[in-house]
């Protein structure tokens, strides 16, 4: 369905992000994660062609959607395409609405828009997706404004707002950091019901492993804009080969009995103005070496997945 | 110990690096610059005038602009530059005078009003919400027909209409700070009020609130001219820009000049003032605890 | 809702404008200078002076003339002038159009081109244009009132003609004025439009609006404008009265009627009934001024509807 290959994306003379490559189809969830500031959300502004807005352009590598060249697609219809056929859910539900209209036009707008449907079909649609995302009174809450709801019902309005034209891609960036932990795994679950009910491509921002180990198929692991490994979630879980994927997986908790302590990795990480030269990982990594302060690893192949390190056919080796 | 070094560096911080840093601009140079240029002029106005700014001479009125008379002479055949010089000394020290009146005790009150909260704080604040919303002119027009024209009255009445921004601003800087944890510190430590307030809150508030003056003495200067143009500031012959430009309207159409030329001066000087402000604002990094208030 | 909301901001300005009507009262009473005087011939005898005293009812306990007044203004009873021995309410009903026409327009010339100005640098975003707006939102918030009314009846009416130098004739006596007014208002409101339309566009939820695939236009409109007009609105309420006190100068300089003239004229001759009616006429303004603007935010913010209801 979405295809993104190779990449890469700039802000005057930063290059936030390069060499970046993924694929969804129907059915199928994409985890991208890494800590925050490795490119991930750049990546979905990308995705939706809404880099402008912020100032950045494409510099290099394709989105294909559908078997079309988004980065080549004029702006009129890239709108169609946008809220269309791909939907995003955003990071923050609290500032995610316009705060100063009823919730139903809002969700409404896309219907009119894409569908072509009457205020009058696209409000009883509203309702109806709504009522599908267990969200209690639709019609009630159709007339209230966004302050007057939590946090949760907000998100699941977003997740609404994103449906609504019945999209083929739906792309959500971190849509439960700004969460409480109860309401994360209820709005985790309302995303991975929608992908199995309604066939969706989704593609799932994340920073948390634990969440891509719970939903996704595939995972691509983000470091200082650019992709570090990535393949099946299986495989990448069973045998991480790259150390930053490694040391995402160590940070995971798991559980009292185990009475592991919380890790964190060491170190910062980069920004885009001072990404490390050689492998970007190096400062940071356990068992760098001189090669990888100079020479930009390539991605080492192994089945469906791929670590870009030097040491990849002999870090599974090593307990991460 | 450590919290009053920090409220004292502030205003170091303020004393030294920042107006440094607003003069570093190109705007601010250039504005602080005249400023100090125009101060200097009004201090040593008696050598720079070309001419006595009262000397009468009818043979030679309402000259147009050329040489010896620069400027152009009034209606009194006086010189207008010399008079324009002169009425920088008038105009600055009436403006700074009173917003230095204006902001101690506005800072007085507000402070005062935000520490102590209470009754206190309401009462103070409903009396400057409600000059507040009333345009500097009129408060200033009353004020000077309720104790007669003059320099002094003006003096007060500018202090008067700037009154409640002080006053807001001082309280709405004392308010937030009350809310930081190294100043909840020393109350609860048990400090004296006059202490926590002279010591630490003050301090660390004046920063804006000395921006602010600054700018009004923008304002200040623009009443200032406002009130000496209806005839209520400086009685003749002593100069102001607002008094030469009131005198000047009878004569608009024969010599425009009296009235352009002043006007230009105070144009200048205002538009300077709120530059190096600007700039001032910048390098302390404040905008936002500007806008509260 | 939004009744209630306006019927509590009416409530709150009961002790406000009770306020307001004492120390208007107080103010006038505190002004040098006695009318009476102004108003006996040379030569008349004490007794004339209390009769004359009496007749204006300024020989009663304080309290009982402020109630008295009060009482009066209420059924629009503003008194005599003294010095112009006329009904003060005549004076207010004769100025007052003047002031409202001057304001009004001075108002909506203010409101609509300082919106459109700041809308348009908000949107190109063009050095030059940007500094154009800095340069102009710097002169229009510096330079005197009176001083750019005198310029530009030197130049408009002296040099080219195409204006009257004073009076209150016809529209084309309102153009300088108005201008002269809006100059600064234009502005003001320019900053402000422009300021937060900037800052409605960082918002998070602009970013949802593209992807639900709406149009920048439709952005601009729908979304963003109502954001931008919050600031701008309560800009503009509170703005009424420097429109007022901008008011009261050009009146003077163009030698206009109006509220403004007749304040000016009232004090040099110590009338108090007169400065007293202006006052409140002003004030009056002032307060309704704020209330439209409380209102008309709420009822564009649920926001500020429910805090304060």
């Amino acid at each position: 369905m979405l295809n993104v290959r190779d990449l890469g994306v700039a802000f005057g003379a930063v290059q936030p992000l390069s060499g970046v490559s993924f694929a969804v189809g129907k059915g199928e969830t994409l985890g991208i994660v890494g800590e925050s500031g490795s490119g991930k959300s750049l990546t979905a502004m990308s995705v939706m062609g809404l880099l402008p807005l912020s100032g950045g352009r494409i510099t290099g590598g394709t989105v294909e959607f559908d078997g079309q060249d988004l980065t080549k697609l004029p702006e009129r219809a890239y709108r169609k395409l946008r809220g269309g056929r791909i939907g995003l859910i955003t990071q923050n539900p609290m500032t995610s609405l316009d705060p100063l209209q009823k919730i139903g036009p809002q969700v409404d707008d896309v219907a009119k828009l894409h569908l072509g449907l009457s205020d009058k079909a696209a409000r009883d649609r509203t309702e109806e997706i709504l009522g599908t995302l267990r969200i209690p009174e639709p019609a009630l809450i159709c007339e209230r404004y966004p302050h007057q709801m939590s946090g949760g019902m907000k998100q699941r309005i977003v997740i609404a707002m994103a449906l609504a034209a019945d999209p083929d891609v739906l792309i959500a960036d971190e849509p439960t950091t700004a969460l409480d932990v109860t309401v994360q795994a209820q709005i985790i679950r309302l995303l991975d019901d929608l992908v199995k009910e309604r066939d969706l491509a989704l593609v799932l921002i994340t920073h948390d492993m634990s969440v891509v180990a719970q939903t996704c198929d595939k995972v691509v692991v983000m470091y200082a804009g650019r992709a570090v490994e990535h393949g099946p979630v299986e495989a990448i879980f069973d045998r991480p080969r790259h150390p930053y994927t490694q040391a995402l997986i160590a940070c995971i908790p798991r559980g009292l009995d185990e009475a592991t302590r919380l890790t964190g990795i060491e170190g910062t990480v980069p920004t885009v103005v001072n990404y490390p030269s050689g492998c970007p990982f190096h400062p940071r990594c356990p068992r760098a070496e001189a090669i990888c302060t100079t020479a930009r690893p390539d991605f080492s192949v192994e089945g469906d997945s791929a670590a870009a390190c030097h040491f990849a056919e002999v870090a599974d080796a090593q307990p991460a | 110990m450590k919290v009053s070094t920090m409220a004292i560096r502030s205003l170091d911080a303020f004393a030294r690096m920042s107006i440094g840093r607003a003069f570093a601009s190109g705007i601010g140079m250039v504005a602080g610059g005249f400023l100090i240029l125009l101060v200097l002029v009004a201090i040593f106005a008696p050598w720079i005038a070309p001419f006595d700014y009262a000397a009468q001479n009818l043979m030679n009125a309402n000259a147009p602009p050329g040489w010896p008379h620069l400027l152009g002479t009034d209606e009194f055949g006086r010189d207008v530059l010399s008079r324009v010089i002169f009425g920088a000394r008038t105009s600055l020290s009436v403006s700074a005078t009173a917003i230095a009146i204006s902001m101690a005790a506005g800072m007085t009150l507000g402070a005062a009003a935000g520490y102590f909260g209470g009754f206190f704080e309401r009462a103070v604040m409903t009396v400057v919400d409600l000059t507040w919303s009333f345009p500097d002119i009129l408060i200033a027009l009353i004020f000077v027909a309720i104790i007669g024209p003059g320099l002094t009255s003006t003096t007060f009445a500018i202090a008067i209409a700037y009154l409640a921004q002080f006053t807001r601003l001082t309280r709405a800087q004392i308010v937030r700070l009350k809310r930081e944890t190294f100043i909840e510190a020393t109350i609860n430590l048990g400090a004296k009020p006059s202490h926590i307030l002279l010591k630490h809150l003050m301090p660390n508030a004046i920063a804006p609130v000395i921006v602010v003056g600054m700018l009004a003495i923008g304002d200040g200067i623009v009443l200032e001219a406002t009130l000496g143009f209806f005839g209520l500031g400086a009685q003749p012959p002593t100069p102001s820009w607002g008094a030469m430009m009131s005198s000047g309207t009878a004569q608009l159409f024969l010599s425009p000049w009296v009235i352009i030329f002043p006007g230009v001066a105070v144009a200048i000087t205002v538009i300077a003032v709120n530059l190096f402000g600007d700039e001032l604002i910048r390098a302390l990094d404040i905008r936002d605890r500007l806008r509260g208030a | 809702m939004i009744l209630r909301y306006t019927f509590q901001r009416l409530l709150m300005l009961i002790p406000v404008s009770f306020s307001i009507s004492v120390v208007i009262f107080m103010i006038v009473y505190l002004l040098p200078g006695d009318p009476i005087d102004n108003l006996l011939r040379v030569g008349s005898s004490p007794e004339d002076r209390a009769e004359l005293v009496a007749q204006y009812g300024l020989d009663r306990n304080l309290v009982v003339q402020y109630f008295v007044w009060i009482g009066n203004m209420f059924q629009g009873e503003f008194g005599q002038a003294i010095v112009l021995r006329r009904p003060v309410a005549d004076l207010v009903a004769q100025n007052l159009p003047y002031s409202l026409t001057l304001g009004g327009l001075a108002f909506l010339f203010s409101s609509t081109v300082g919106m459109a100005l700041g809308t348009i640098s908000a949107i190109v975003r063009h050095p030059l244009l940007d500094r154009f707006m800095r340069g102009f939102i710097l002169l229009g918030s510096t330079v005197p009132g009176f001083w750019l009314a005198l310029l530009l009846i030197l130049f408009f009416s002296v040099n080219l003609g195409w204006f009257p130098v004073s009076g209150a004739g016809g529209w084309k006596s309102l153009v300088l004025p108005v201008l002269t007014i809006g100059f600064g208002g234009v502005a003001l409101v320019a900053r402000v439009t422009r300021v937060a339309l900037l800052d409605a566009q960082r918002e998070d939820f602009v970013t949802l609006l593209h992807a639900k695939g709406l149009s920048s236009r439709t952005i601009l409109f729908r979304h963003l404008m109502p954001h931008a007009l919050l600031p701008v609105v309560t800009i503009l309420a509170l703005r009424i009265g420097w429109i007022l006190g901008g008011a009261v100068t050009v009146e003077f300089v163009f030698g206009r009627p109006g509220l403004g003239s007749l304040l000016i004229r009232a004090l040099g001759q110590r009338d108090y009934p007169v400065v007293q009616a202006c006052l409140l006429m002003l004030a009056l303004a002032v307060m309704l001024g704020t209330l439209i603007g409380d209102v008309a935010q709420a009822s564009m913010d649920p926001r500020i509807r429910e805090k304060k209801s």
